[in-house]
């Protein structure tokens, strides 16, 4: 199964990841024997199978929504790439009308 | 006081040692400190050193049992794989995009081993977010095995292995989501244990693929792995997988069934195909050893060979959902750009490795529209099927019993470059955690090139104990002692 250069520019803008010419090239090539590879699948027949999305089928209760305090805030914010004051600054997402 | 040798140590004697004042704890972290900078410039397990705080515990941890504290490890020095948060110590994940990220907080299994007195050496190196089978894929360097420094320890918890076994530290935590705990353990020959899907909180731990991910223990013999599972198991209300069980006695439990016999499956799929010839031979001799106690029966688990595909998908799935958090905005590494869209693309093209780029790539693919129902939802189904094999074999026998890998530990650069021989290592140890069953890596011999070989006793879910009771068995039958060489000649 071939995944074109063009598609996996696709997908890398969908995941939000970039990559030079060669490198597109590489990976699609790389993809493309990766899913070669997992035709195998296609040779079962699962159309009675429900899927599993989880390995172990428990009840888990959501627990009561209490509000905690956590302390340590200072922490968290230190590693934020850019602060005001307690704010995480951000390029400009809105254009200026 | 006595000189300490490190080889001679397991976590219960250490205890002993320290309880009988015969040592302290001290003592024994400055030992430790003084092997790690004797062998991990050769082996390079380690992200982060942690000495300083380490002997100041060490102090508290002697000046508590002074006063009759008692902790079930209060003094023993320990490592953590990188991806699981240690508040105040980096949590990189091995990766450029985490390089300054120091933990908030701790995880909860960080949080039980505390309060037993635990004292944290350092962060192991690890594949960049857990992904990959070797340790090559850290974005800062390979971890060498410590049996042979041209070879890799196994991944993606290399540097927990390849410490345990260079005796840099008496245990360690990793986390298993695909092999990630059983093969490094058998690379390295030391006690690796998947737990089941469940028994173990994961909050704290950095997610790679959730349905999948577990955290265990790492020791040099099955009874410190067993004491340190019991130590992290047990529900926890912050992760809402974990399972709201009673966790048994397991080092009761193992103790009080040394002599149990139990009905043993061998998996023809396992041991048909290409598997290293020195690796069946091993296992051939242990099983015609244990035929005399246990009942043997060659048993089927006829979707294993889809397993491969199966995983390949449903964690790349998972893994391209869960780093999408990695955006440059709140922590982690910021490229500076123009507007938002840029900035999130240029940090993760900078920020993240090779190996976590392709798989980000093939979940996107695998969930994306058109190609969701042939890929995930397709691999979800034949995860059932994988899942039900175990369930089926499990109503015949106790325990199942396999090779943790298809071929003895490689060459680093070995494989690096074709992923796909790469991703077909972890063969044998991935049907395990699709099904979410525990699993155990114990070293049972040595090849004629003397590297470390594993054998992999799988259980039914939540039988952790049984797992553990077998490997007890077998570790007393094999009766070795498994001390690499760069540890010996140091």
């Amino acid at each position: 199964m071939a995944i074109s250069l063009e598609e996996v520019l696709k997908i890398a803008h969908l995941c939000r990841l970039e990559f030079a010419e060669e490198e597109a090239k590489k990976f699609s090539e790389e993809l493309s024997n990766i899913l070669d590879y997992f035709k195998k699948l296609q040779t079962l027949d699962t159309e009675e199978i429900p899927p599993t999305f989880h390995a172990v089928k428990l009840k888990t209760p959501f627990r009561e929504d209490e509000v905690q305090s956590f302390l340590d805030i200072d922490d968290i914010l230190k590693n934020a790439p850019e602060l005001k004051e307690n704010m995480i600054v951000v390029p400009k997402v809105v254009k200026a009308p | 006081m006595a000189s300490i040798d490190l080889t001679e140590l397991t976590i219960t004697k250490t205890l002993t040692l320290l309880e009988e004042r015969k040592i302290s704890s001290v003592e024994l972290v400055e030992e430790t400190f003084r092997q790690i900078k004797k062998v991990d410039p050769k082996v390079k397990a380690f992200l982060h050193l942690n000495e300083e705080k380490a002997i100041e515990e060490a102090k508290k941890a002697d000046e508590l049992r002074e006063k009759g504290v008692k902790g079930r490890l209060l003094g023993i020095p320990i490592s953590i794989k990188d991806n699981i948060c240690i508040k105040g110590l980096p949590t990189t994940c091995a990766s450029k995009i985490l390089e300054n990220f120091i933990a908030p907080y701790d995880a909860t299994v960080i949080k039980k081993l505390k309060a037993e007195g635990a004292i944290f050496i350092g962060k192991t190196n690890l594949d960049e977010f857990a992904m990959g089978s070797s340790t090559e894929n850290s974005a800062f360097f390979p971890t060498h095995n410590p049996w042979d420094l041209e070879r890799v320890p196994g991944g993606s918890s290399g540097g927990s292995a390849a410490a345990v076994a260079s005796r840099m530290g008496l245990g360690s935590l990793g986390s298993d989501t695909g092999g990630s705990i059983r093969q490094p353990a058998a690379f390295c020959g030391v006690v690796g244990f998947k737990p089941t899907y469940g028994r173990v909180s994961r909050f704290g731990l950095v997610a790679f693929a959730s349905s999948l991910d577990q955290i265990g223990p790492f020791g040099v013999n099955v009874e410190d792995t067993a004491l340190l599972l019991q130590i992290i198991s047990g529900h926890d209300p912050k992760d809402s997988t974990s399972a709201p069980f009673e966790v048994p006695d397991y080092i009761e439990f193992i103790k009080d069934n040394e002599k149990t016999s139990y009905k043993i499956g061998l998996p023809k799929e396992y041991f048909e195909g290409s598997t290293d010839k020195e690796i069946t031979q091993i296992i051939e001799d242990l099983i015609n050893k244990l035929k005399k106690k246990h009942t043997i029966k060659e048993i089927s688990l006829p979707h294993t060979e889809y397993a491969v595909a199966t995983y390949y998908i449903i964690a790349p799935a998972e893994a391209s959902s869960n780093l999408a958090r990695y955006d440059g905005v709140k922590y982690g590494f910021r490229a500076e750009a123009k507007n938002l869209i840029e900035m999130y693309k240029k940090s993760r093209a900078f920020g993240f490795g090779k190996e976590v780029k392709r798989r980000i790539m093939l979940g996107t693919y695998a969930l994306s529209a058109g190609y969701y129902d042939a890929f995930y939802l397709k691999a979800s189904k034949v995860r059932t099927l994988i899942t039900q094999d175990f369930l089926k074999a499990f109503k015949e026998v106790d325990l199942i019993l396999t090779p943790v890998t298809p071929t003895p530990p490689f060459k680093i650069g070995e494989k690096i470059s074709d992923p796909l021989q790469m991703y077909l290592s972890d063969i044998f140890t991935i049907p395990v955690n699709l099904a979410g069953v525990p699993g155990i890596s114990l070293p049972i011999g040595l090849t004629s090139n003397n590297l470390p070989i594993g054998l992999q006793i799988i259980g039914p879910h939540f039988k952790d104990e049984l797992v553990l009771s077998l490997a007890y068995q077998i570790e007393k039958e094999v009766n070795t002692k498994f001390i690499p060489p760069v540890v010996k000649n140091s």
